[in-house]
């Protein structure tokens, strides 16, 4: 943890309340997020158990599973989860914009622009937590390679009609929460950790209750018994009054409440085989329509608190002004998005269960893109932020002292003027270091010279420095810089040693010419198949 | 775990559905003599096919721990001279620790033809598409570890015994009940532990660094344990929260005095010799400390700047 | 017959086999893994110039431009009239400008300028830009093991075939994100570039440099043991060979004593009262500052077996070594008021590779209130514990062994990835155990 967020999280513990980390948001919120709180049986991998699914918040959906051993009933809860979630998305899908893509032609070899659709705005998926998008991520592995009877009619235990559908997608939202700065799929205690530091640790930051204590504790209660009755506090039934937020419950739910709910309700659907005539079937499907509102009475129970401190959390969020850079990040969320969406409409096969080779390396080289682009993008967004870089001498603000008019050596001069720059910070700056201001948005490039000595004449504080730097860029093209592209004395600037901007690593071979030394081509040893589905057996658990 | 042996229930119980199942998925493993699980062993740790068909399974009750351990023992060694397939599920062993024996009870252990003693840990939590929680992992290859440690003993004892420092980690498949198994080499895990158990010397430590299910020496009470922990000084930290319920209780003495630890371990990393959040908001806000430690110097410009950023004094550096 | 063969035979014979391989093989890849000082770029020049005398064209690999510059310097001092080419990038100062005095080096950031050489080298990254080319029959991949599995991939349809070089012990190539999903498969990209080459073509030969060259008798069986546990290495000298000895007698003080302790063993731990200081100890970094100053006072003189004469143990064979960055800075301050110039100091990661008579480490635990998973990284404690010919003094706070116990080992571990290196915990351990045995207490 860097220093000025340890004094951030210190100064709560003073003060009894979250302590800002940033001015600004970091994330991009949309207009309508759908937002998920999901619950899943312990013990039993990718079972759901019960799922609050809207983006109204008055008005949340609730799904419930009440024999989740019951491979029909998960079935009917996974159909009902695509009927939440998958018009949402769809309704993103058509609202486009042209735009322009750069693509190598493949008859000349040469990149060409493309006029291709962007969406215009992409479908927000938000769950409570960390746990939560693993949880988005296991569903989609569990759902994307089932068959429905129309892939094929012989298949057992078919899926109903969209879920492999649902699968795809909640795979490339799992996916694609893995790229540094990405909101398709937020956790809203990722969201408030990276705008407030609390009083307590990171690990009890994951508590989504407790974290909220913090951050907006209840009429001036200090965070930390706020907190604490988050975490602990249970009612005469020996209940937690603030559940876990999922989608693990807690075992006192789970052997109090919910397993004697699911026994009644496994009692009345034998008593109901077991009918002899009309008139007892009908008084046993009222008992057992009863035992499975019970069920859903209880996973309500537990799923709205959640559900209120996930909007709760968003509203804190909106009182934040967005930062400027984040709107470039979405951009790059709509691409993806619109990059899945014509996936599916060209009827590519569901994602593999493991990447290739290539595809594992073009991730993780985009991934530390991403990383690199978001790091500095909330530097220059936010002067907390880079608070943070200065004080690790990453990044300097200084006023600049004078300017002196330089030129290249070379046939045809280019302007490269030294400024002097006052300041009493201490970056890590050595021989020919290059800095960057933002100037109109976009980087200009600086190296570092020298050390200048100082006027004799001037008393200056102690540790202030004068550092010359060489402006080497964005000038224009004549001899004279253009108007505004240099500094002059008096301003104050901010440079980072940081680059504002990434670029791309290189082009990576094509999966089919994956070379020998990572085993070849992918699939010529399995030949080259789509992914199997998982095999079902008739005692399979999911 | 050590809460566990003073007697106080586990932090945050267990679900029944866990329960019940992992002690299903373990018996469906272990069903018709361990027929699959050989299997899984043979094709993971290969061994020959004839293998799964005809292992013994010997009968390992006795009376107490160190009848069951000392059982287990002669059953070892029987299997090892004979020199064929032999599935030990529960065995007991004894491991000597800081001079007193401890009581380990693996899931299985194998003994091959060739006289190696392969490790069987069989877990509930899922392998999906050949990977699974590393964290989880990890506790079970250090858990297999003191068990490798353990059989050692035995096998120095026994002519044409060795213990495979690869055990064999099983597990459902995908999102099945089908056992699936992989192979965990726990040399790092059994150098680390060795040299633990040489280092221990305070009986707390032991009981935190062995797996569950470990039953010490009835000798050692209760309340002899419980006499231990008031004793250690508080090394609160926060991953304690996932394992002990006593931890809200030292959570709380750590606030109480103002530990920055409280607030996780990395946190003290930049805080050098300073210990308390008073002593380190003092030293920031220039009220204590020397201006030329490092660490005071550090919180001091970490305040100025952390002000000046939220002032907004610099708000309007163009960085835009 | 005796029981340790003759060391250079053993490597002699280590190298033929490597060559043999190389140049009559059939295998598409030979990988040879070099501990510390095993002459591992003497290897990479011998296999160049015998490629190159076969008439065989040929690429290499490095990891860092310093790297490709060095490797340059010592093709062109063995073979003045061997055409080499320098590929690099378009940035300003691209490569070492003393490439420029070479005649018969060529240097373009454009691969089809150098089309035709007999070598051509460059880093991963430039040639990773490299496209529509003619394959290259040969390559030598230097610095394997510090190479990420995905360079290999950008890179690996550049050649025929090709020769993987580097030291398992130092520092793992590291990402900036995660990348525990991809953990286990075969061709992770964030592992090492040997791990995924031999993962898929497990049948090729595999060579061992079997003999330090740079570790005297005192250091090699500590830095197998700890660091090369299941692929063990010794020293090319025995004891006796080397000596350190000093003009000046010690004057007792700490420094004094640590250094006559680490001249007589080959090592010397200064330890200092148990205190929980920041990264930036100054006690500590003042410390590492005087026995840098001592040795140089006192007149240090090196004896090997290089030559019977002691050779000054001058300011450019001295090195000292830090985990961070901000205490590499701190002591080149220190060392500054001292008035020391010359003095390498760097991190781990920046002294990968070199060489000095002594080195002082500055221990990556000392006073650190945690253990993280960073300060117990196996090849940051081994690359500081393996670049002296002579002596190494480490300076460190007391009470690591006790903050090592405290911080007992609960890596996680991820299914299907190959075990290589011990511990870090359990090397720490084993390090600091050896080192004890050499300490002197001292309260600055």
């Amino acid at each position: 943890m860097s220093l000025i967020s340890t004094l951030a999280r210190l100064e709560a513990v003073d003060s009894g309340r979250a302590q800002p980390l940033a001015t600004v948001r970091h994330r991009h919120l949309t207009d309508g997020p759908l937002v998920l709180v999901p619950l899943t049986t312990a013990g039993e991998a990718g079972a759901p158990l019960g799922a609050l699914v809207g983006t109204d918040r008055a008005a949340p959906r609730l799904l419930a599973v009440a024999q989740p051993r019951d491979r029909d009933l998960r079935f009917a809860f996974l159909a009902e989860l695509a009927e939440a979630v998958l018009p949402h998305i769809e309704s993103y899908a058509d609202v486009v914009e042209p735009a322009e893509r750069s693509e190598v032609d493949p008859g000349t070899g040469k990149k060409v622009k493309v006029e291709v659709e962007l969406c215009a705005d992409a479908a927000q998926l938000i769950v409570p937590s960390r746990a939560g998008i693993d949880f988005v991520r296991l569903l989609g592995r569990s759902m994307r390679f089932r068959r429905t009877a129309e892939d094929d009619p012989d298949t057992p235990y078919p899926a109903p009609a969209r879920v492999p559908l649902l699968g795809r997608w909640m795979t490339h939202y799992g996916e694609r929460a893995r790229v540094p700065g990405s909101s398709l799929l937020l956790a809203a205690t990722d969201l408030l950790n990276r705008h407030w530091a609390t009083g307590q640790s990171s690990l009890e930051d994951q508590h989504l209750g407790a974290l909220l204590a913090w951050v907006d504790p209840p009429d001036g209660e200090p965070g930390a018994a706020a907190a604490l009755r988050a975490e602990l506090e249970r009612d005469r039934d020996g209940q937690l009054v603030c559940p876990p937020a999922g989608p693990a419950t807690d075992p006192a739910f789970d052997n109090r409440l919910l397993a004697p709910a699911i026994e009644r309700y496994d009692r009345a659907r034998a008593a109901l085989a077991a009918a002899e005539d009309a008139l007892d079937a009908d008084t046993r499907l009222g008992e057992l329509s009863g035992a499975e509102r019970e069920i859903r009475s209880l996973l309500a129970g537990v799923l709205l608190p959640t559900w209120d401190a996930v909007w709760r959390g968003i509203d804190l969020l909106r009182e934040l002004p967005e930062g400027t850079r984040a709107e470039d990040r979405w951009t790059r969320d709509r691409w993806s998005f619109t990059a899945h969406r014509d996936r599916v409409r060209a009827g590519e096969p569901p994602q593999p269960r493991r990447d290739d080779a290539v595809t594992a390396a073009q991730k993780l080289a985009a991934r530390e893109t991403a990383q690199a682009q978001l790091d500095a993008q909330e530097a220059l967004d936010d002067p907390l932020v880079l608070a943070g870089r200065r004080l690790a001498g990453e990044a300097f603000i200084g006023e600049v002292t004078e300017v002196e008019m330089a030129y290249s050596e070379s046939k045809r001069p280019s302007p490269r003027p030294l400024v002097t720059v006052r300041t009493d910070e201490r970056p890590h700056l050595g021989e020919r270091t290059k800095v960057y201001r933002s100037l109109d948005g976009r980087p200009q490039t600086a190296e570092f010279v020298g050390y200048a000595t100082e006027d004799a004449g001037h008393a200056e504080p102690e540790g202030t420095v004068h550092l010359v730097l060489r402006i080497t860029d964005r000038m224009g093209r004549s001899k004279e810089p253009a108007p505004g592209s240099v500094p002059e004395p008096g301003d104050r600037i901010a440079w980072t040693l940081f680059e504002h901007d990434q670029r791309g690593g290189p082009k990576l071979p094509d999966p089919e010419d994956t070379p020998w030394t990572h085993g070849g081509p992918p699939g010529a040893a399995g030949g080259g198949h789509a992914e199997q589905p998982d095999p079902v057996t008739a005692e399979d658990i999911l | 775990m050590l809460a566990t042996a003073l007697g106080s229930p586990a932090a945050f119980g267990q679900s029944q559905f866990a329960f019940v199942r992992g002690n299903a998925f373990e018996a469906k493993v272990k069903a018709d003599g361990g027929t699959e699980l050989l299997r899984l062993l043979v094709e993971r740790l290969g061994g020959g096919a004839e293998a799964a068909a005809v292992a013994a399974v010997p009968d390992l009750t006795a009376a107490g721990p160190e009848g069951r351990a000392a059982r287990t023992a002669l059953a070892l060694r029987e299997a090892t001279a004979a020199g064929s397939w032999t599935l030990l599920d529960h065995p007991m062993l004894a491991l000597e620790v800081a001079g007193s024996p401890a009581y380990l009870e693996p899931d299985a252990v194998v003994v091959h033809p060739d006289g190696t003693w392969t490790v069987v840990e069989i877990k509930s939590f899922p392998m999906i598409d050949s990977s699974a929680d590393a964290a989880k992992v990890g506790a079970a290859a250090r858990q297999s570890a003191v068990y490798v440690l353990a059989l050692e003993r035995v096998a120095a004892m026994t002519e044409g015994a060795e213990v495979g420092h690869r055990v064999l980690l099983v597990c459902p498949k995908d999102f099945s009940n089908l056992p699936t198994a992989s192979v965990v080499d726990v040399r790092k895990q059994r150098a680390v532990t060795s040299r633990q158990l040489t280092r221990l010397t305070r009986v707390e430590d032991i009981a935190d660094a062995l797996p569950e299910g470990t039953t010490f020496d009835p000798g050692c009470s209760a309340e002899e344990l419980g006499t231990a922990v008031e004793s250690v000084p508080a090394a609160y930290a926060p991953e304690c929260l996932a394992a002990c319920e006593l931890a809200f209780h030292c959570r709380a003495k750590a606030r109480a005095e103002g530990a920055v630890e409280a607030l996780g371990r990395s946190v003290r990393g930049e805080l050098g010799g300073l210990t308390t959040v008073a002593g380190v908001l003092a030293a920031a806000a220039g009220k204590e400390g020397d201006p030329a430690d490092p660490t005071v110097a550090a919180l001091r410009r970490a305040a100025a700047l952390r002000a000046e950023a939220l002032a907004g004094v610099d708000g309007g550096v163009p960085c835009h | 017959m005796t029981a340790v063969p003759d060391p250079g035979a053993a490597a002699a014979r280590a190298t033929d086999a490597i060559l043999g391989d190389t140049l009559h093989g059939t295998a598409r890849g030979i990988v040879v893994d070099s501990p510390p000082g095993a002459g591992k770029s003497t290897l990479v020049v011998r296999a160049a110039l015998e490629l190159a005398a076969a008439g065989r064209p040929l690429m290499v690999v490095a990891q860092t431009n310093a790297q490709v510059d060095d490797l340059v310097v010592r093709l062109a001092e063995k073979a003045p009239e061997l055409p080499l080419g320098r590929l690099h990038s378009s940035d300003s100062d691209p490569y070492d400008k003393v490439l420029d005095g070479l005649d018969n080096v060529r240097k373009s950031a454009k691969a089809a300028d150098l089309a035709g050489l007999d070598v051509v080298i460059s880093t991963a990254a430039k040639w990773a830009h490299v496209k529509n080319v003619e394959p290259w029959g040969h390559a030598i991949v230097d610095e394997a093991y510090q190479m990420r599995s995905d360079a290999l991939l950008a890179v690996a349809g550049l050649f025929e075939r090709a020769l993987f070089v580097g030291d398992p012990g130092q520092l793992d190539p590291f990402s900036i994100v995660g990348a525990d999903q991809w953990a286990g498969l075969s061709y992770d990209p964030s592992a090492s570039a040997v791990s995924t080459l031999l993962a898929h073509n497990p049948e090729l030969p595999q060579h061992r440099l079997p003999v330090s060259w740079r570790l005297p008798a005192s250091a090699a069986p500590l830095v197998s043991d700890a660091f090369y546990p299941y692929t063990p290495f010794r020293s090319g000298t025995d004891h006796g060979e080397r000596r350190l000895s000093f003009g000046v007698p010690s004057d007792g003080s700490g420094p004094d004593r640590v250094l006559d302790e680490a001249a007589e063993s080959g090592w010397g731990l200064l330890e200092l009262p148990a205190r929980h200081t920041p990264r930036t100890d100054p006690e500590a970094v003042r410390a590492v500052a005087l026995v840098v100053r001592r040795l140089l006072d006192r007149g240090g003189a090196a004896t090997s077996e290089r030559g019977p004469e002691p050779v000054p143990v001058t300011a450019e064979r001295v090195a000292v070594g830090t985990a961070h960055r901000d205490q590499a800075a701190a002591v080149r301050a220190a060392l500054a008021e001292l008035g020391v110039t010359g003095v390498a100091v760097d991190t781990a990661n920046r002294l990968q590779g070199r060489e000095f008579d002594v080195t002082v480490v500055l221990h990556p635990l000392s006073g650190r209130p945690d253990a993280t998973a960073f300060h117990l990284e196996t090849g940051r404690l081994c690359v500081l514990a393996s670049r002296h010919r002579h002596a190494c003094v480490v300076v460190c706070r007391a009470g690591v062994a006790d903050l090592l116990d405290e911080h007992p080992s609960t890596e996680p571990v991820q299914l299907g990835v190959t075990v290589k290196f011990p511990d870090g915990w359990e090397a720490n351990h084993a390090v600091l155990a050896h080192l004890s045995e050499h300490r002197v207490h001292w309260a600055p």
